[in-house]
């Protein structure tokens, strides 16, 4: 088919405009989810600045407070990273996510599978929930603010860097989170596994230094690094914004794109050892 | 049914719904115990963080050492195992919505009393299963703790736990029962989760804030009832509050049970007037 390169964004461009259509139906309820995502946002970044107001309190005057050797500014880069992935995931991978698990019980699954298309593509995209970017938006106004501060002004490479290892970041949670969705096929429904999905991807939401000074810091720091590379996701390219480049850095910027490869292709794996296991609930 | 010919009295119904309401809990103990373990994983990554911080920081902040900060997490969860009513208030919202809280205008079972009993009987299992992991977690982390307090800390504590059980219950009833006037209330209870996980302190003790905010919001945060679900109770543990402001604070907490159960029944009796139900 001459226009088969076309089909999948075309088709990606279809699911967003009909997401986007409906969203739009109800609007005051979309302006109340955007508004409250916000608000939800503030109050965490309030925690972070009262947390480096009472360290500044208690130091001696012209000393700079840092939790795990980042300053405020960095800091700020991260929690904006940290909100951009975070906001991505919610618009574009958490309703099909949710979903899966409930056409897989109901046998909903069964039209999907039917489609002329991947599977794996129809069921991670084609829902999104377009009020979450409201947070994508403030974090833009977060850099925006918090750049200008930083100690050390960012490159050009940091600039280009800084949306690859984005990417890179999404696409590894996608991937954790399609695997942990896909494993609903096997157990028929599995809520317990969206709070485990939460509760492990906690963990990458702070600088991995903190991770350190005992034996389970350091094993923390290792497992979620290196077996399941939660901690690359914010990290790496908060840290290509917010800091110099140092060779030690290099390193696990160069493994976070060995990672997120090998994301992708383990959790198409699951992906399809779990569908090749699908019974169909409905007839 | 027998309940049917023979009248129940009070009690023998009362224990009906109990004993129904702990069966039904059962159903899911093993997903339960797993995710009652599950919810302390963020307390490790609050270990890190506030070692951290105080690395920064150095000794105290505001009265708080860091092993104070980290007790202080780990006994919100526990005031939040008794204050936390998750689905109360979208419950009662959903039976006024699908008119199913006609059963209670026409059975002689009065809907808070109803409500009341089966949160209960949730609680006690929720505990039966939940004191393992929680027993667990709080006896691996028992450096963090300072030594036992005294009797009438313990008392306190206690008295402030149930206390803090009442309140968030009939605080989420009223929310509930505000399903009679606006049918849609999803919203609403977002935005009081959003206060309650502040104001409740359940992000971080409320003395934080004291000398940070203006002095009318330090005086609103020291009257609000949302203190009373985890800050206050894990306060009193950690000796943070004594004397004359321990009695003070008790004495606060009951006031706004009184005031919420009132509310909850007031709204309750004003909602059945104005409620109509169609269909069959």
């Amino acid at each position: 088919m001459k226009d088969s390169v076309w089909l999948y964004p075309k088709l990606l461009w279809t699911f967003a405009r009909n997401s986007l259509i409906r969203d739009m139906t109800f609007r005051s309820n979309f302006l109340i989810e955007a508004f409250s995502s916000l608000v939800w946002m503030v109050m965490n970044l309030g925690f972070y600045l009262l947390v480096f107001l009472k360290i500044e309190e208690s130091q001696a005057a012209g000393a700079t407070a840092d939790i795990a050797g980042w300053e405020k500014p960095e800091f700020l880069v991260f929690i904006a990273t940290t909100m951009i992935v975070n906001s991505v995931m919610q618009a574009f991978f958490m309703p099909n996510a949710q979903e899966l698990s409930e056409l897989v019980r109901t046998g909903g699954l069964d039209f999907a599978l039917l489609k002329p298309i991947d599977t794996q593509f129809l069921v991670s995209l084609r829902k999104s929930s377009w009020s979450s970017l409201s947070n994508f938006f403030v974090a833009l106004l977060l850099i925006a603010y918090a750049v200008p501060h930083l100690p050390a002004p960012p490159s050009l490479a940091s600039w280009l860097l800084y949306p690859l290892y984005l990417l890179c970041g999404v696409l590894i949670m996608y991937s954790i989170m399609i695997s942990l969705a896909a494993t609903s096929i096997w157990l028929g429904r599995n809520q317990t596994l969206y709070d485990f999905w939460f509760y492990i991807t906690n963990f990458s939401r702070y600088p991995m230094e903190i991770y350190q000074g005992n034996v389970l810091g350091d094993g923390l720091r290792l497992g979620f690094t290196y077996v399941l590379p939660i901690l690359v996701v914010i990290n790496v390219p908060a840290r290509v914004l917010a800091k110099p480049f140092t060779p030690e850095y290099a390193g696990l910027a160069i493994f976070a794109l060995v990672a997120t490869a090998l994301a992708l292709v383990g959790s198409r794996w699951v992906f399809q050892k779990a569908l090749a296991s699908y019974r169909s609930a409905s007839s | 049914m027998s309940s049917t010919t023979t009248n129940p009295t009070g009690f023998s119904s009362a224990w009906i719904i109990f004993r129904t309401c702990v069966e039904e809990r059962l159903v899911y103990r093993g997903d339960f115990a797993l995710g009652t373990l599950m919810r302390f994983l963020p307390i490790i990554t609050q270990i890190f963080l506030w070692t951290a911080v105080y690395t920064a920081a150095g000794g105290s902040i505001n009265g708080y050492t860091r092993n104070d900060v980290i007790a202080y997490y780990l006994l919100t969860m526990l005031g939040r195992a008794f204050s936390s009513m998750p689905g109360l208030a979208s419950g009662i919202a959903g039976q006024i919505r699908s008119g199913e809280i006609k059963k209670f205008l026409i059975q002689p079972i009065d809907l808070l009393h109803y409500l009341l009993l089966a949160r209960v009987a949730h609680k006690l299992v929720y505990y039966a299963v939940a004191a393992g992991p929680f027993a667990l977690v709080f006896w691996l982390c028992g450096d963090y703790f300072p030594p036992w307090p005294d009797g009438p800390t313990w008392v306190a504590f206690l008295l402030s736990l149930l206390m803090g059980f009442v309140l968030g219950f009939f605080l989420e009833a009223t929310l509930g029962m505000i399903g009679f006037w606006f049918l849609e209330v999803s919203s609403l209870l977002f935005f009081y989760m959003l206060a309650n996980f502040f104001f409740s302190g359940h992000m971080f003790p409320l003395e934080f804030l004291t000398n940070s905010v203006p002095p009318w919001f330090a005086s609103l945060l020291w009257f609000q009832p949302l203190q009373f679900l985890a800050y206050f109770p894990s306060a009193v543990y950690l000796g943070k509050i004594t004397g004359p402001e321990l009695w003070q604070g008790l004495a606060l907490q009951a006031a706004w049970v009184v005031f919420f159960y009132t509310t909850a029944r007031v709204a309750m009796h004003r909602g059945y007037n104005r409620y109509s139900g169609f269909g069959g």
